[in-house]
């Protein structure tokens, strides 16, 4: 069985149609990147993935480990292990990242029927992963996202998918608008997380990002479709060529 | 899309856990009031004549006055007539907590209240440290009755016992300050509470003393159709200071019930009073039905030099909400603070803010309240800093923060300013924010559910004031919104 199977997959948003017929599968252990010019709906993959609200699927299904999510809210699928890196983080004023971070790994605990880890023990692991990303520990303190600078939030992103340990985590841009040190930071951090039971959808539009981590499969999405796929060698043949011989 | 996509309203529900009945054998005055009443409620306490007198003289102004009207709040005209003013539970006022009622100690109990003496261990810190025994004093309906930690709070020569016996034994304290900083005629609440005040707690701090506990009242309303008129007087003498909490429940009933309190409070010089309120009256049910009205006169007097006095509430109950706790800031450098979170929802209505009245030179006061407002609810800050022309030097700040739960309930913001000192300097800082789809989805996504995460955002939204809160009522606190807000998820 496939850890990620998309099928068919047809999304409005505001009754307008951004994905026309979508298939992706994905087995664990692998890397998938996802590209394609901007407002060809990657994004909206990403989030139609995570069940975000105003993302209506028209046609189509969304099988995570064979159990059906087509429906499921959010936080469901969150507790399945299906993770998603924001292209935009958005802030919650005055709760600690800290704060936030336990209360999402004791969510999962709960799920899992795990038992919460003691508070002395998580913030050890917190700050260790913290560090590890290059973070200060008194980053954790400051509130969700808070003046945190773009760096920054990239970086909280991929702290928090390190903490929780999905099944899937999907990565919305998580490469943009980080210098050449944060992005080397942001991709040793997600090939630390890369293990043979678990994959990782990452949506970019530069492939940059895949220098860094190798991705195992490339797909183009062009229009809401998937207009051609290949290995990581295709992510070269459109930085050099763009994505405009694969129109029409 | 989710089929169960959460509307942000429906995650405020209306649970209230502290909405049940005691049965208790109760001594109550037939509604009405006259001179008669005023006369039968001092002839209960057994007070002085020159207690019944004063009493009279509010009656006799209140008789003249009119409910006022100005407060961004609808209610119809209350019946003076229909209300009951007195309501204890039968029996003499026990002398000690073993001879407390056990139906009353087991009232407080489900409260979470400790009428025992004995510190209790909160499991709120990495290090689970014991937590300061508190003292309480038990007002149920019209009278206190038990107050714990007598004997220790004496040997430090702290005074901490109901208003009753105050007037008893300590009448020259009452007679100076009692009516002090809130006059009998201040306004119309103010001067029934005067005439027909029953029970509450009376503080005194001697000088250079620091209490050595917290003190704390609980008031609890239990009887129908009775008016509470709690009446608190906390004097803090040169050098001293004391932290003091009151909290308050009331049984969930279809009838609105009138709560009319009166708190003054006064440091004098050095001396520091912090005074937090954990509001939870009954708020009525979804349509509004029932809870109590919440109207209290609440001011504090800077008398001495470098005197500090903070308010901090915590409000979540009360079908209307009227109060405005204030600080008379008379002496050189005194500092008033307001620290505010006022939480409405389903009908509820709240009028709340402070006044800061400059009157002495650098004197400085903060305000910060937060106004949270979810489902029909309404809720309006509004507050006065007036500078005077002796203020030199004064200072005020002043952050106002609204946030919103959904899209039909409503938020004001009233900022009154009057300075007749152009130097004098007057911040005013104001936001308004909502819950955004956008944060509750990346708590969900986070696996976090979605009532968890309201109750997250509104506490991040109140850290500046709950900051200011004693560290286990913060928890309190905390639990108490979590606990507002919880409701069925689509
Ligand atoms: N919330 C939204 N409301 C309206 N239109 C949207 C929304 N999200 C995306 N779209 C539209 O959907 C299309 C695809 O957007 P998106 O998925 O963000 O693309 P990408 O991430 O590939 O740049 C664009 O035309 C965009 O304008
Ligand atoms: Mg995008």
């Amino acid at each position: 069985m496939s850890l990620l199977e998309v099928r068919d997959l047809h999304v409005n948003v505001d009754d307008k149609p951004i994905l026309k017929g979508l298939d992706l599968t994905v087995e664990a252990g692998e890397v998938h990147a996802v590209m394609g010019p901007n407002g060809s709906g990657k994004s909206t993959l990403a989030n139609v993935l995570a069940g975000r609200p105003g993302y209506d699927i028209d046609v189509g299904s969304i099988t995570l480990d064979d159990e059906d999510l087509t429906a499921a809210t959010p936080d469901e699928r969150a507790h399945r292990g299906l993770f998603l890196a924001f292209q935009y983080p958005i802030e919650i004023p005055g709760v600690s990242n800290m704060e936030f971070l336990k209360a999402a790994v004791d969510a999962h605990a709960v799920h899992t029927g795990l038992s919460e880890p003691s508070a002395v023990d998580f913030i050890k692991r917190a700050r260790a992963t913290a560090e590890q990303l290059h973070l200060s520990a008194d980053f954790l303190k400051r509130g969700v996202n808070e003046g945190f600078s773009g760096g920054e939030k990239k970086r909280n992103e991929i702290l928090q998918m390190l903490l929780l340990e999905p099944r899937l985590a999907v990565l919305d841009e998580t490469d943009s608008g980080l210098d050449i040190d944060a992005l080397q930071v942001v991709a040793e951090g997600i090939n630390a997380f890369r293990a043979g039971d678990n994959a990782i959808v990452l949506v970019t539009h530069y492939q940059r990002l895949l220098n860094y981590v190798v991705p195992d499969h490339v797909h183009v999405l062009i229009d809401g479709r998937i207009a051609r796929s290949g290995d990581h060698t295709l992510a070269h043949t459109l930085e050099d060529e763009g994505y405009g011989w694969l129109d029409g | 899309m989710p089929e169960h996509a959460p509307e942000l309203d429906d995650l405020v529900s209306q649970d209230y856990a502290a909405g049940f009945v005691t049965d208790i054998a109760a001594d109550t005055l037939p509604p009405g009031l006259d001179e008669q009443v005023v006369r039968a409620i001092s002839a209960k306490k057994e007070e002085p004549e020159w207690m019944t007198e004063w009493r009279l003289d509010a009656f006799r102004r209140w008789q003249a006055m009119r409910p006022p009207r100005w407060a961004h709040v609808s209610f119809p005209d209350i019946d003076f007539q229909a209300i009951s003013y007195f309501s204890a539970p039968k029996g003499d006022r026990p002398k000690s907590l073993d001879e407390v009622d056990p139906e009353l100690l087991r009232t407080y109990e489900k409260l979470g209240i400790p009428l025992h003496e004995r510190a209790k261990l909160a499991g709120v810190d990495e290090s689970e440290q014991a937590v300061p025994e508190v003292a309480v004093d038990a007002v149920f309906d019209s009278v206190s009755v038990a107050t714990t930690f007598k004997d220790k709070l004496r040997e430090a020569g702290v005074v901490f016992c109901s208003m009753s016996e105050a007037i008893a034994e300590h009448p020259d304290l009452v007679r100076r300050y009692l009516g002090s900083v809130v006059p009998k005629p201040d306004n119309f609440y103010s001067a029934l509470n005067s005439a027909v005040f029953s029970d509450g707690s009376f503080v005194y701090i001697p000088k250079h003393t620091r209490c050595p506990m917290e003190l704390s009242t609980y008031f609890r309303i239990n009887a129908e159709n009775t008016g509470q008129f709690e009446r608190t007087l906390i004097i803090a003498d040169e050098g001293s200071y004391v932290s003091y909490l009151e909290g308050c429940t009331a049984p969930m009933r279809d009838d609105n019930q009138l709560h009319a309190a009166v708190v003054e409070l006064v440091a004098l010089d050095d001396a520091e009073i912090k005074y937090s309120t954990v509001q939870n009256w009954y708020p009525g049910d979804e349509q509004g039905r029932g809870g109590i009205y919440n109207f209290v006169t609440k001011r504090g007097a800077c008398l001495g030099a470098r005197s500090k006095i903070s308010w901090t509430q915590v409000e979540t109950g009360s079908a209307i909400t009227w109060k405005y706790p204030s600080v008379m800031l008379r002496g050189a450098d005194s500092v008033g603070e307001f620290y505010s979170v006022a939480l409405t929802r389903n009908r509820q209505q709240a009028d709340t803010g402070t006044k800061m009245v400059h009157i002495g030179p650098r004197t400085k006061s903060t305000i910060v309240s937060k106004g949270i407002s979810a489902g029909h609810s309404r809720n309006s800050y509004r507050g006065l800093v007036r500078m005077n022309p002796a203020a030199a030097g004064a200072r005020n700040y002043t952050q106002c923060d609204s946030l919103l739960i959904g899209d039909t309930c409503g938020a004001n913001t009233f900022p009154y300013i009057e300075s007749k000192l152009p130097a004098a300097v007057v911040e005013h800082e104001a936001t308004t924010s909502k819950v955004s789809d956008e944060q509750l989805f990346l708590c969900q996504q986070r696996g976090i559910d979605p009532e968890k995460a309201v109750a997250m955002i509104v506490n991040g939204f109140c850290k500046d004031v709950f900051r200011t809160l004693p560290m286990e009522f913060a928890v309190e606190a905390a639990k108490l919104l979590e606990v507002s807000l919880e409701g069925a998820v689509g």
